[in-house]
């Protein structure tokens, strides 16, 4: 008894370590979350107006000089996927990943992956990279968003790829994260997808684009594009903080109720072992 | 006048939201004026000095750098990379900024990708500059 008595204490002390890590990684989890759900909350403005225009644009398009713009003819698609840096964040990147599966499933495709997480992942699976440059989600800025987007156009100009989307995860809410797959470009996709969803009837405006249409898409997509990952990037960043802060927010209550067992247990053992003693001492009084 | 709804949008957050009569900025190839009532229009936004006239006549200035402007079904939507109310220009920094440029350029020997920065820096300074003075 007094050997499992030691066991059941040595278990109590580590199960309480564990929980100190996991707390601490919360309280740090919640307090960058704050920032990083402000800067998603400023952002989300734009990125949602700069979707909805280029999805108007796209609906009325009628220019089809430029390859931004025309159906590609390149069935290759190229995934923008922008996961975490670390685990631990419950099934925040898993999720992420099992959602692009999904969505590329039967597709040839490649990748840029963002975050730690996600070039690992696509390393392991041997699936190529355009750039590994951009590993690290929490250094990435909006000059580092401009260099992607324009890594990425002139891969398309090139037609490198025919397609490209973006996958990252949408924060719905501090307890709710959904990955999200969208097209990008070119834009026939994003006219084809509303048409999907909304299915409105298009009337086609005709739409003037000064000087021509070939220029102004050649200006405006790489600055589309930086925005839409911009965005993306803030978002995720928020979405990974907000998974990890719940998981670890569930392995602390998890811990917590460990301990209490195995308080318990041990106190129980104790008695055990004291009500032992006294009958021994009992019984072998009562013998002399 | 008549006014149309105007949404000025960056990354930092949405600037502006209301009705106005006039936008003005300058596109990749020159200044333009949104009125209300114009048709579907989009374009590239350039480097320059903008300005909205709101319905009372007053009139805001702004440093506007790069983005797009979409005018759909009236609605007129400024997507801009950096878009700063005169107001909130610093002109010492830009003033600082223009220096450190200038400086750069002089000094030569840097390689393109170096080259193209400090030129857009000192560009940046200027239009700041030219909307705060």
């Amino acid at each position: 008894m007094a050997a499992n008595m030691k066991a059941v204490k040595l278990r109590i002390k580590s199960v309480q370590s564990t929980m100190q890590i996991t707390k601490a990684m919360e309280l740090v989890a919640s307090s960058k979350l704050r920032k990083a759900k402000e800067r998603a909350d400023t952002c989300r403005p734009y990125f949602q107006e700069l979707y909805r225009t280029l999805q108007d644009i796209a609906r009325g398009n009628t220019e089809f000089y430029s390859r931004y713009a025309r159906e590609s003819t390149n069935e290759k698609y190229c995934y923008v996927v922008i996961a975490g840096d670390r685990g631990l964040a419950g099934g925040y990147n898993s999720n992420l990943f099992k959602c692009l599966e999904a969505a590329a499933e039967g597709k040839e495709y490649m990748v840029l992956p963002i975050g730690k997480k996600s070039v690992e992942y696509f390393k392991n699976r041997g699936v190529e990279c355009v750039t590994e440059q951009f590993s690290e989600i929490a250094e990435i800025s909006v000059a580092d968003c401009f260099e992607i987007a324009n890594l990425l156009c002139r891969e398309f100009q090139k037609g490198k790829f025919g397609h490209v989307e973006l996958c990252y995860t949408k924060f719905v809410s501090m307890l709710s994260q959904q990955p999200d797959v969208f097209p990008v470009l070119p834009l026939v996709d994003i006219a084809k997808e509303c048409e999907e969803t909304r299915e409105q009837k298009i009337i086609r405006n005709l739409i003037v684009y000064e000087p021509n249409g070939v220029e102004v898409f050649n200006a405006i997509v790489p600055e589309y594009m930086a925005g839409l990952i911009y965005g993306s990037v803030c978002e995720s960043v928020a979405s990974e903080l907000a998974a990890r802060r719940t998981a670890m927010e569930a392995a602390t209550g998890n811990a917590e109720e460990m301990i209490e067992k195995l308080n318990l247990y041990y106190n129980r053992a104790r008695q055990a072992s004291i009500t032992q003693e006294i009958t021994e001492i009992v019984g072998g009084a009562e013998g002399i | 006048m008549s006014t149309f709804p105007v949404r000025i949008g960056t990354p930092d957050g949405l600037l502006y939201e209301g009705d106005v009569v006039r936008v003005v900025c300058r596109s990749i190839t020159g200044d333009l004026a949104i009125l209300a009532g114009h048709c579907n229009f989009c374009t590239a936004l350039g480097m320059g000095e903008a300005h909205i006239v709101l319905e009372d006549g007053s009139r805001r200035n702004a440093a506007c750098i790069g983005g797009m402007l979409s005018m759909m079904n009236g609605v007129c939507r400024v997507l801009a990379t950096t878009w700063e109310w005169e107001e909130e220009i610093d002109a010492e920094r830009a003033g600082a900024a223009k220096k450190r440029a200038e400086e750069m350029l002089a000094k030569g020997g840097l390689s393109d990708k170096e080259y193209r920065i400090a030129e857009a820096k000192l560009q940046r300074a200027l239009v700041r500059l030219s909307v705060k003075g």
